[in-house]
Parts: C-alpha cells; sequence; structure tokens
C-alpha cells in the first residue's frame, strides 16, 4: 500500500459556539483520489482550508508530506497547490501573464515551458494572451487548474472544481485530472457536490455530516453501508438524517 | 523572505497598470487636480501675503509632499484591495507566500507610484508655478523617505483593518490617512493648533516632517532634531502597523475569515 502523504488526527475546528469540524482523522496515501463528500456545513471547506494552513484548527494535528504543517508551512504549501470554482485571478492580467505570476511566486524553473505545456494540456493555448476577464467560466476554471498544476505539486486540493461547469466541460475537466493522476501520480483530496463525479473520480470517499466522519471506504463500499443505488440516493439520506 | 515572491506580486501590480489605463487615475489625476486647485488657491492668496515671502514654497512644497504620503499609504492599501477585488486573495496565501513578503511587496509597489505621481507634480509645479522643489535642496530627501514610511505605516495598518473586517471598510482606504492631516501641520506650523492638539501632533512623524521642511525654506540650516523625531515615530509606527497586521492576520486565520474577505 502506498505510504500516507496527508495525516489528519483528531482534527477540531470550533467557531465560538459551533464546531465545524468535530475530532476527524484520516489520511490519504499517495496517489489517491480523495472525495470529501457531505451536505452544505458538514466541514468540507473547513478541513481544506486547515490543510491548507489558511484556517487556524482548534485542536488536532495535520501532517502533509510527513511534515508538521504548523511548523513547516513554507516547504509544504511550496509541494502542495489549490483550485476552487470559488477563488478568482486577477482579471486585467492576461491568461499568460497570471501563470507567470504563479510560477514565479512558486518559483517555476523554465517557466515558459512549463506554462506552454500546461496551456496545451487544458486546451487553452488560443487563449494564452486572453485577458481573464474576458474568460468563459469554463476556460477560467481550466487556467485555475494550469495555475494549480504550474509547481508540480505533490498534493492538489481540489474545492468543487467543476461548479458551474457545463456537462461537456466538466466531463474534459475530470478526463484530465485522471490523465495527470495517472501520469504523474498526483495525490487529489476532492470535494463536490456532484454525485455522479464523486463516483467517478474517487479511489475512496470521506462522508462527512455536521462536522464528523460519518462513513469511509470506496464509492462501492459506502453506497453498500447504506443500502443506496447510487451515492446520490446515500446523500439524500444523510442529508435528510434517514439513515 | 524570499524576494522571488516579492518581486512577482510587484509584476503582477506593474501587468496590472500596464493593463489597465484607468489604473493610472490614482497617479495622475488625483494629484493633478490637486495640484491645479490648490496651486491657483495659493497663487492668488499669496499676493496678499507679503509678509510671508516664501509662501508659495510653503503651501506648494506642503501640497506635493502631502501627496507622496498619501500615495505611499494608498500603493499599500490599493494592492491589496486589487486581491480582494480579484478574489485572488486565497491563491497568495495558499502558496508558500509569507506576511512580510506580501507587505514587503506593497511596499515596493507603493514607492514605484509615489515615484511616478512625484515626478508628475514636481514636473506640473514647475510648469505651471514655476515651482521648482529641488530648490529646497536635498536635505528634503530624508524628510521625504520618513512620510513615505508615514504612509506605510498607517497603509498597512488600514489594510489590517480591511482585512479584519472585510470590505466594509474599505472606505478607510481612501479616509484614514487625512484624520492625521490635521495635526500634521501641512499647511501650518504646530505652534497655531491649540495646546492639546500640539500634544498630539508632536505624536505624529509627519508633523515633524512638515516643521522640518519649513524650517529648512525659511532658515536653508537642517532641521535635525525634527528629522530624529520623525524616524524614531516612525520605526515605532511601522513597527507597531507591522504587529498588529500580523495579530489581525491571526485573528483572521482563527475566525477562517480569509476566505470570505472579499465577500
Amino acid at each position: 500500500m502506498a505510504h500516507s502523504v496527508v495525516e489528519v488526527r483528531k482534527l477540531t475546528k470550533r467557531f465560538e459556539q459551533v464546531t465545524a469540524v468535530n475530532e476527524i482523522s484520516f489520511e490519504i496515501h499517495q496517489g489517491e483520489i480523495l472525495g470529501m463528500l457531505g451536505p452544505n456545513g458538514a466541514g468540507k471547506t473547513t478541513t481544506i482550508q486547515m490543510l491548507l494552513g489558511v484556517t487556524t484548527p482548534t485542536g488536532g494535528e495535520i501532517r502533509i508530506l510527513g511534515l508538521d504543517l504548523g511548523r513547516h508551512r513554507e516547504e509544504i504549501l511550496s509541494q502542495v497547490n489549490f483550485s476552487s470554482s470559488y477563488v478568482s485571478l486577477p482579471q486585467s492580467l492576461t491568461v499568460w501573464e497570471n501563470l507567470r505570476v504563479f510560477a514565479q511566486l512558486y518559483h517555476v524553473r523554465n517557466y515558459r515551458e512549463k506554462i506552454d505545456r500546461l496551456l496545451s494540456v487544458f486546451e487553452i493555448a488560443p487563449l494564452r494572451n486572453t485577458v481573464t476577464r474576458k474568460l468563459s467560466t469554463g476556460q477560467l476554471t481550466r487556467v485555475s487548474l494550469a495555475k494549480a498544476l504550474l509547481n508540480d505539486p505533490k498534493i492538489l486540493f481540489l474545492d468543487e472544481p467543476t461548479a458551474s461547469l457545463d456537462p461537456d466541460i466538466a466531463d474534459k475537466t475530470r478526463s484530465m485530472l485522471k490523465t495527470i493522476r495517472a501520469q504523474s501520480g498526483l495525490t487529489i483530496l476532492y470535494t463536490s457536490h456532484n454525485m455522479r463525479e464523486m463516483e467517478e473520480m474517487s479511489d475512496r470517499i470521506i462522508f462527512l455530516n455536521k462536522g464528523e466522519i460519518i462513513s469511509t471506504g470506496t464509492p462501492d463500499e459506502i453506497m453498500k453501508r447504506f443500502q443506496g443505488e447510487d451515492l446520490e440516493e446515500v446523500f439524500l439520506k444523510v442529508a435528510r438524517g434517514k439513515t | 523572505m524570499k524576494l522571488h515572491r516579492i518581486l512577482a506580486l510587484v509584476n503582477r501590480h506593474l501587468m496590472l497598470y500596464k493593463r489597465s489605463p484607468q489604473r493610472m487615475m490614482e497617479i495622475v489625476y488625483w494629484p493633478l487636480l490637486d495640484l491645479l486647485v490648490w496651486g491657483f488657491i495659493t497663487m492668488y492668496l499669496a499676493r496678499y501675503k507679503e509678509g510671508l515671502p516664501a509662501f508659495v514654497t510653503f503651501f506648494l512644497g506642503a501640497l506635493i509632499l502631502w501627496d507622496i504620503l498619501f500615495r505611499a499609504q494608498q500603493g499599500i492599501c490599493i494592492s491589496f484591495l486589487e486581491e480582494i477585488w480579484s478574489r485572488n486573495l486565497l491563491n497568495l496565501f495558499v502558496s508558500p507566500l509569507r506576511t512580510g513578503e506580501f507587505l514587503a511587496s506593497t511596499m515596493l509597489v507603493s514607492i514605484i507610484k509615489v515615484i511616478g505621481a512625484a515626478i508628475m507634480t514636481i514636473g506640473l509645479a514647475y510648469l505651471l508655478y514655476s515651482f521648482n522643489l529641488f530648490m529646497i535642496g536635498l536635505s528634503l530627501v530624508p524628510f521625504v523617505i520618513n512620510l513615505i514610511v508615514t504612509g506605510w505605516a498607517i497603509g498597512i495598518f488600514t489594510t489590517a483593518i480591511i482585512l479584519r473586517y472585510g470590505q466594509e471598510a474599505e472606505v478607510m482606504a481612501w479616509g484614514l490617512a487625512f484624520l492625521f492631516q490635521p495635526v500634521s501641520a501641512v499647511f501650518y506650523p504646530v505652534s497655531v493648533l491649540p495646546p492639546f492638539m500640539q500634544v498630539i501632533a508632536n505624536g505624529i512623524p509627519a508633523a515633524h516632517v512638515f516643521e522640518g521642511m519649513r524650517a529648512v525654506i525659511e532658515t536653508k540650516g537642517f532641521p535635525l532634531n525634527e528629522l530624529i523625531w520623525a524616524a524614531g515615530l516612525n520605526v515605532i509606527y511601522l513597527a507597531c502597523a507591522i504587529l498588529f497586521f500580523n495579530g489581525m492576520f491571526r485573528i483572521v486565520k482563527v475566525k477562517g475569515l480569509l476566505v470570505r474577505v472579499g465577500e
């Protein structure tokens, strides 16, 4: 079995009286796509934010690539990356300029070749000199994913990366991510509200509800455990408290 | 501190200005209007101020120097607001970027803006009013540096407030510097202030800079005492502003607000 690249122990986050994440523990193995599933307010985004060091946990331990996140933030963050449909890029800069800024930020060697290659992989090379403001949502998502792969991350955190994409572009995006994973052994933590997408993408799923892990396993294991025909049925059962 | 990360952000802002001519307004438009309106008022008033021969020098010099402070403060705040407006803040802080590197980049951007605005206002003052700021002499340089540092301190403090309280606090980016103007003795000496305001003014670095400028113009001597006061207070204010920013950044991370700053 591949070794763990993310180890989370009793991770807790309280916002005053509200416990957003309650003593969750899990691991992500090298090369694995781990799906994080749960209704709104389950604690998915808060967990990702804690794993990226932008939200401070109330308690627990996060180790990424064998290092403690609190003590080795810079070293860890230079080897991981993030993309979300809820985050954008400077609108007045061109696609190439935006990617160049982030390449410089991550100290990417041979950034020109790297950017050109990623533009080609995501089929956005013709948009190289287009101002970001003029991109469609699907194009912006692909630019954001290209940004997330600039530093050859060992771990990629994707928070609903295909939200607001049409089915065709979303399917293409998933295919690209799977290809990249197959080629590079990239580890991915993935959240989505699209259940079919989660079934398709995830090697393993963590099911969160009210800040706690209520189940973990492969999509098939989870469906069997909750006696659902698909993840959507399982999701609805959990969200409506019928489990 | 990694230079490549600081330069990455400086580049990002330079490219923004290259791509977005309307952003040049903050460097060209407002300083130009200030200079036109206040410059002509100064010329008009100068006719009736025969007892104060250096009136034009005082007033136009003060106007240009105040703009340097304001642009330095704006350089910090607007650079931060640009990240909020473009919903890019999270992208930056999930990278290895440190807060110190972020602040250093905004300081560099502010210096570039100050230089741009200063070249324009000094040049126009010379063309329109035959006012040569450089006649005050090289002794002005350390005072200008102090004004920039004061602008940084106010800018970092303002940015920390916006970081903590979100875009609702954005108005401070345009207003906070002016809160210091009445006690900064920009257009009048500290001695005209009521006693309690003089006490406050003595604690404001900019007041010592403007007092120093007037001393330079009047006596052509170098007011070392004012410079030491300005520099000492600036060190304290800048250190406090950076500590305040770091404190606010910690609170924002504890409250999970970083992702919501732009909302």
